[in-house]
Order: C-alpha cells, then sequence, then structure tokens
C-alpha cells in the first residue's frame, strides 16, 4: 500500500461512529472477565437466552454469557458453516437452529471466536424467545452436568392476563432460590432494586438512541444497532451499560445537531424485520447505502426495550413477568404487525425488509401475513430476502441481490 | 432513438432493438459459460441482422442474472422491472406477469402503467423452473421442445409431490420404473411446477389479465396447467422469451 492510500477519506470518517471503539474495549473487557479462572475472578458463570431475565444474575455477581450473541460473533467472524457441519457430523439435523448449532459443536472444540466460551455453572433458559433452546439447554447441561434452570412463559397471542402473570412470577421466586443454592449466599433483595433501576435506565437509553433515526438523515442505521446492541443484552442492569449508552445517545445528537447522517444520501427509509444476517453485514449494509436506501429501524434491536412500558421501575420483581412474556416473539401474528406498522409510521419508513431466517421459525413463520397486512393498512411495499442468521449455505448472492435491485427499482 | 436491451440469463442471452416504440428485431442464443460474451455476441448479432452498428444505437440497458457483467450498457436493471415494461408493450390490459425463465420464477403485480406493484420469486430451489424442466426432459429422454405437445396427451396427471428437483427426478424415475405413461408424468410435472407458481402468485395477490412470459412461456403444456391452477386464462406472446430484453430496450428509450 502507498502512503497516498493511506489517507482516509474525511467524508467517511465524518460519518463514522466514535464510539464503536469504547464498546469493543468494553465488549472486550467483559469476555476477558468471563475467561478468567473463577479462583481469581470469585464470579461464576451462567449461560442465558437472550431473552432471559438476566438482572437477577447481576444481583448474585453471576456473569451472564449468551451463546446466542457468541452466535452472532460466529455468524459475523464467517465460522458458521464450519461449526454447524460439525454439529451435523455430531448427528443434529441441518434444519435445526443454526445458532443451536454452532454453539452446540462449539461446544466441543477447542476454538470459534475469542477460543470458545467460559464453562458455565449454570444454565438459565427462558423460552419466550423459541421452543428450540429448550432442547438446545438441555443437550448443553449434559454436555456440562450443570443445572438447568427453564423459566416457562406462555404465548402471548392477544393479551396477557393475571394467570400467566401468577405463574411466570412463581416461576421467577424458584429462579431466586435456585440461584441461592447455586451461590451459596442469601438473595440481595436492595441490590435487586438497584439492578433493576439501571435495567430500567439502560433499556431507556436503548430506546432513545434508537429512536435518533426519525431525525433525517438519520445518524445511524439498523446495522449500526445490530453492533451496539451487545451492550443492552449482556450487561443489561449494569452502570457500564448505562454510562455506555448515555455517551452514544450524546454522540447521536451531536451527530443530529452537526447534519451527519450515516449514509451520504438518504432517499428512501426502510424497517428491517428478523435476526440480521451476520456473515453478510456488510455486504448488505454497502448493498442498501449504494442506493440510497437507509435501515431506520428494526424489529430485532428494539426487542430488547420494547416491553419497558410493562415494567415497575419500584416493583421489579412484580413486574418482571410481564415484560419478560409480553417480548416481539412471544405475540401473536397479529401484535407483531401491528409493532411493525407503528414502526413504519413512526421512524417514516417508505418500505420493509423481511428477512426470512431459516433458523429462526418463531420469527419467520408469520412473515407472509405481516407483509399482506402491512400491504391492506399503509400500503407500502416490503421485500422478502430468503437467507439464514449464521449458516452461509442458506444464502445466494445473486438472488438476493436482484430481489433488493427490483425492489429498490420498486421505490423509485 | 435506437435503444438496445440485453437480457443475459442462466441458460439463454436475449438482445432487442427499439425505434421510437417499435420492436425493430430480436435475437435468442444460448448463454454457455461466459455471460459478458454471450451478452456481447447476441447484441452483435442482433444489430447485423438489422443492418445496424453498436455506435448507431443511442442507449443500452442490460437486465438479468448477467446484467452488471455487460460493462457496455449504460445501466442496469432488474429483470423484474423490465419484464413489467415489456409486458405492458405487448399487452397494454395485463394486470400481472408469470415469468418463468432458467433459474428463478417470478410472480409480478403491475399497475395500468407498467409499475411494479409487488413481486415474489421462488426462493434459492431451481424446482419450477426452466432448469428443473431441462433435467426431468433428460430423465425421460424426451427432447425438452416436445414437453408441452405430448403432456396434453396425458389420460392421467402423475403425481409429482417433491419440491426439490433431485428428489422430484427420483420421483419420475420410479414412477418411469412403475411404468407411468410418459405424458402423464410429463402432465405431473407441469401441474407440479403449476402448484409451486400459484403458491407464489396468490402470496402477491395477481390479478388477470395474466400474461406469460421467460423461456417456459414456449412450453403449452405449464400453459395449460397453470390456466387450470389460476382458473383464468393465459395470454402468452410470441415474444414472450425476449420480453426482458424488450422491456430493457423500452426502458432505455425513457432514460
Amino acid at each position: 500500500m502507498t502512503a497516498m492510500e493511506k489517507i482516509k477519506d474525511p467524508e467517511k470518517e465524518k460519518r463514522k461512529i466514535k464510539s464503536d471503539k469504547k464498546m469493543r474495549a468494553i465488549m472486550a473487557a467483559y469476555y476477558m472477565e468471563a475467561k478468567t479462572p473463577k479462583e481469581i475472578t470469585g464470579k461464576k458463570i451462567a449461560w442465558i437466552t437472550s431473552g432471559g431475565p438476566v438482572e437477577p444474575l447481576h444481583v448474585m455477581d453471576v456473569i451472564p454469557i449468551y451463546p446466542e450473541n457468541y452466535g452472532a460473533m460466529i455468524g459475523a467472524s464467517k465460522m458458521g458453516v464450519e461449526l454447524c457441519e460439525k454439529s451435523e457430523q455430531m448427528g443434529y439435523s441441518s434444519d435445526l437452529c443454526s445458532y443451536a448449532r454452532a454453539d452446540i459443536a462449539c461446544a466441543t472444540v477447542n476454538g470459534g471466536p475469542i477460543g470458545g466460551l467460559p464453562a458455565p455453572d449454570m444454565l438459565i433458559c427462558c423460552n419466550n424467545i423459541c421452543g428450540t433452546v429448550l432442547k438446545w439447554y438441555e443437550v448443553q447441561a449434559r454436555y456440562f452436568n450443570v443445572p438447568l434452570f427453564i423459566l416457562d412463559t406462555p404465548i402471548c397471542h392477544t393479551e396477557f392476563n393475571p394467570d400467566m402473570k401468577r405463574y411466570v412470577t412463581a416461576q421467577i421466586k424458584e429462579y431466586i432460590t435456585l440461584l441461592e443454592k447455586i451461590c451459596g449466599k442469601p438473595f440481595d433483595y436492595d441490590r435487586m432494586k438497584e439492578v433493576g433501576r439501571l435495567s430500567v435506565q439502560g433499556q431507556k437509553l436503548w430506546q432513545e438512541i434508537l429512536d435518533t433515526t426519525m431525525n433525517r438523515p438519520a445518524p445511524m442505521t439498523c446495522f449500526d444497532a445490530f453492533f451496539h446492541l451487545a451492550m443492552i443484552v449482556t450487561l443489561r442492569g449494569t452502570q457500564i451499560a448505562v454510562d455506555y449508552y448515555e455517551s452514544l445517545l450524546q454522540e447521536m445528537k451531536d451527530r443530529i445537531a452537526q447534519g451527519i447522517g450515516m449514509l451520504p444520501e438518504e432517499k428512501y427509509r426502510l424497517v428491517w424485520d428478523n435476526i440480521p444476517v451476520w456473515y453478510r453485514l456488510r455486504w448488505l449494509s454497502d448493498k442498501f447505502a449504494a442506493n440510497s436506501a437507509c435501515l431506520v429501524a428494526d424489529t430485532y434491536t428494539s426487542g430488547w426495550c420494547g416491553t419497558m412500558k410493562y415494567l415497575d421501575e419500584n416493583d421489579f420483581l412484580g413486574s418482571l413477568a410481564e415484560m419478560y412474556t409480553r417480548i416481539f416473539l412471544n405475540t401473536g401474528t397479529d401484535i407483531m404487525a401491528d409493532n411493525i406498522i407503528k414502526m413504519v409510521e413512526k421512524y417514516e419508513a417508505d418500505g420493509v425488509v423481511f428477512h426470512s431466517n431459516r433458523s429462526c421459525k418463531p420469527y419467520s413463520l408469520g412473515q407472509y401475513d405481516i407483509q399482506r397486512l402491512i400491504k391492506e393498512k399503509v400500503g407500502i411495499p416490503t421485500l422478502m430476502i430468503e437467507a439464514d442468521m449464521t449458516d452461509e449455505r442458506s444464502f445466494s448472492e445473486s438472488q438476493v441481490e436482484t430481489r433488493i435491485d427490483a425492489f429498490i427499482e420498486m421505490l423509485r | 432513438m435506437l435503444t438496445a436491451g440485453i437480457d443475459v440469463g442462466s441458460i439463454s442471452a436475449k438482445a432487442a432493438i427499439i425505434q421510437d416504440k417499435r420492436l425493430l428485431g430480436v435475437r435468442v442464443i444460448l448463454t454457455g459459460y461466459n455471460a459478458q460474451n454471450a451478452g456481447r455476441q447476441v447484441f452483435d448479432l442482433v444489430l447485423s441482422e438489422l443492418g445496424l452498428t453498436a455506435s448507431g444505437i443511442d442507449r443500452i440497458v442490460a437486465t438479468g442474472y448477467g446484467r452488471n457483467s455487460i460493462q457496455f450498457a449504460d445501466k442496469a436493471i432488474t429483470e423484474i422491472t423490465c419484464h413489467a415494461a415489456g409486458g405492458i408493450f405487448l399487452n397494454p390490459a395485463i394486470r400481472s406477469i408469470i415469468d418463468i425463465g432458467g433459474q428463478d420464477s417470478k410472480a409480478i403485480v403491475i399497475d395500468e402503467n407498467g409499475k411494479v406493484q409487488n413481486f415474489s420469486m421462488n426462493d434459492k430451489c431451481a424446482a419450477g423452473t426452466g432448469r428443473f424442466l431441462e433435467v426431468m426432459a433428460r430423465a425421460l429422454e424426451v427432447d425438452l421442445d416436445a414437453f408441452g405437445e405430448l403432456s396434453l396427451r396425458a389420460d392421467n396427471t402423475a403425481s409429482i409431490s417433491s419440491l426439490c428437483t433431485v428428489f422430484a427426478e427420483s420421483e419420475v424415475i420410479s414412477l418411469i420404473s412403475k411404468g407411468a405413461k410418459r405424458e402423464n408424468i410429463i402432465a405431473g410435472i407441469h401441474a407440479s411446477i403449476a402448484s409451486r407458481i400459484m403458491a407464489m402468485g396468490a402470496r402477491i395477490g395477481i390479478t388477470p389479465p395474466v400474461m406469460m412470459t421467460g423461456g417456459v412461456a414456449k412450453n403449452i403444456g405449464v400453459v395449460k396447467a397453470l390456466e387450470k391452477k389460476l382458473n383464468t386464462p393465459i395470454i402468452v406472446s410470441e415474444y414472450a422469451q425476449v420480453n426482458g430484453a424488450i422491456g430493457a430496450a423500452l426502458i432505455a428509450s425513457t432514460m
């Protein structure tokens, strides 16, 4: 490379989100601590599903580790195919979720991103995101020979009723009892209040950050949200997440004040549905950007603040059941469609991009109906892309490219 | 103004020349190994047939899966938009298009101006495409061009249920070994394509009049099977296979 080529494009530099570095450092420190021997940190490790109640773990000084977040890392570092194939050799079906396949395979090899996850002392599985996690976590509980706690959240097709609340709240109590037993210390209810307050604060900040894209031009896109999301997932309920999101929100506000958009030109505003295609983030982001199409919102990253309204800051444990049971993926198709339509209106979107994700059945099942409902109710065009979040074998570039190009031609 | 449309598909490459909304000529060749060469070759062929030269062409639009490899085109537009433009030009009454090409099939809903309102495409698998028919023709040892006529002579439609081309081929082979009539098997293949297309079309609400485009439109058996499934007559232009190239040339004239 010549000296000339090394000079960075000031236009591009201006658009870069400066907080990225800080985010990477915090996440590196988080994984570093998790991978430090327990004799030094004195902390136990819990593997937890992405929609699981993490706050009680922070109260007990347990480090939460998210195999799904790790699945995203596996996808983004393009290790998905290798690990999925490994799990298929172990006897798992290729129709199984690619996060599950990659995680199950990765546990048995000495490798993967960051050299693999630290072994768990317990597994916390909440089925509010899907049914696959039940079997996936049972497999891991047998493999690591550690206790497994299952939090069963009934599906809220349209409503959440007092019976559901009693049912889930009773399990939260069992969850706390189990934590006390594993950690060998009583649960600190005063600390729970503090962690609960920080969780609410973090979620509020995350929602505010996502809402900065209501501005034209949007200071960030959903591709940036996919990256900055990691902290509200893993460190929800900590001061670290609150501090980080405060600074990220400030950066977004500064960008708005200076008129800095993520795209040089923003002609179309779109909403994304489903988990990202992790191994094609850059390609997709460039593809949309080249067409001046800005993905201003998505149903995925808003999943970690979408049910905040059901939380009572002063009765965190009491309202936990409702918040965790009513999350987007645990509702019926009508509610999901309403949610997306509200997003379209709020962010003034011109279209919706659906990722029909071969791995994620609960996320993808109702998409054709949602497409139809959007057409009927708001009359904007929608696009369906068939792929998989981690398994690259389910991605066809020319197919996806033609669909995106034709969709943009439709918007013109 | 003279414009050209070049449609490089997975099986064949097509070119069309338009002058002031008048179709001057079309040409089809096999794409073969090199998409870029095929685009250049079919363009040169149609030009020489018309006694024209490339320098006389005002604008060129490329389409089809090889659209981005045609360096000499002024612009690349997807086949979805081009088939819509070509279809409304060939028959202004149509509101929906079913395009079945070599590697994919599409259902397109258009407005009275030929603007795309909605579309759906087959997923990654080849079932319900021209390539699917080629595989079946080989298994049945029948020339693909005879497929349409043969299927009209069926006295019973064989059942082909698999969605996967490879599995469907083994289904066909097992039907052959059971002594099923060739005509009936072919009719079954066409019915299975029609079922897939109907599902795709229903999803986006295709409305008559429906036109069928793409190379597979030349197969009368598929057209009849679709008419039966959709319960509506299907319009097939003599230019069905080159409709994408015609649409591309038309778009080039409005740029």
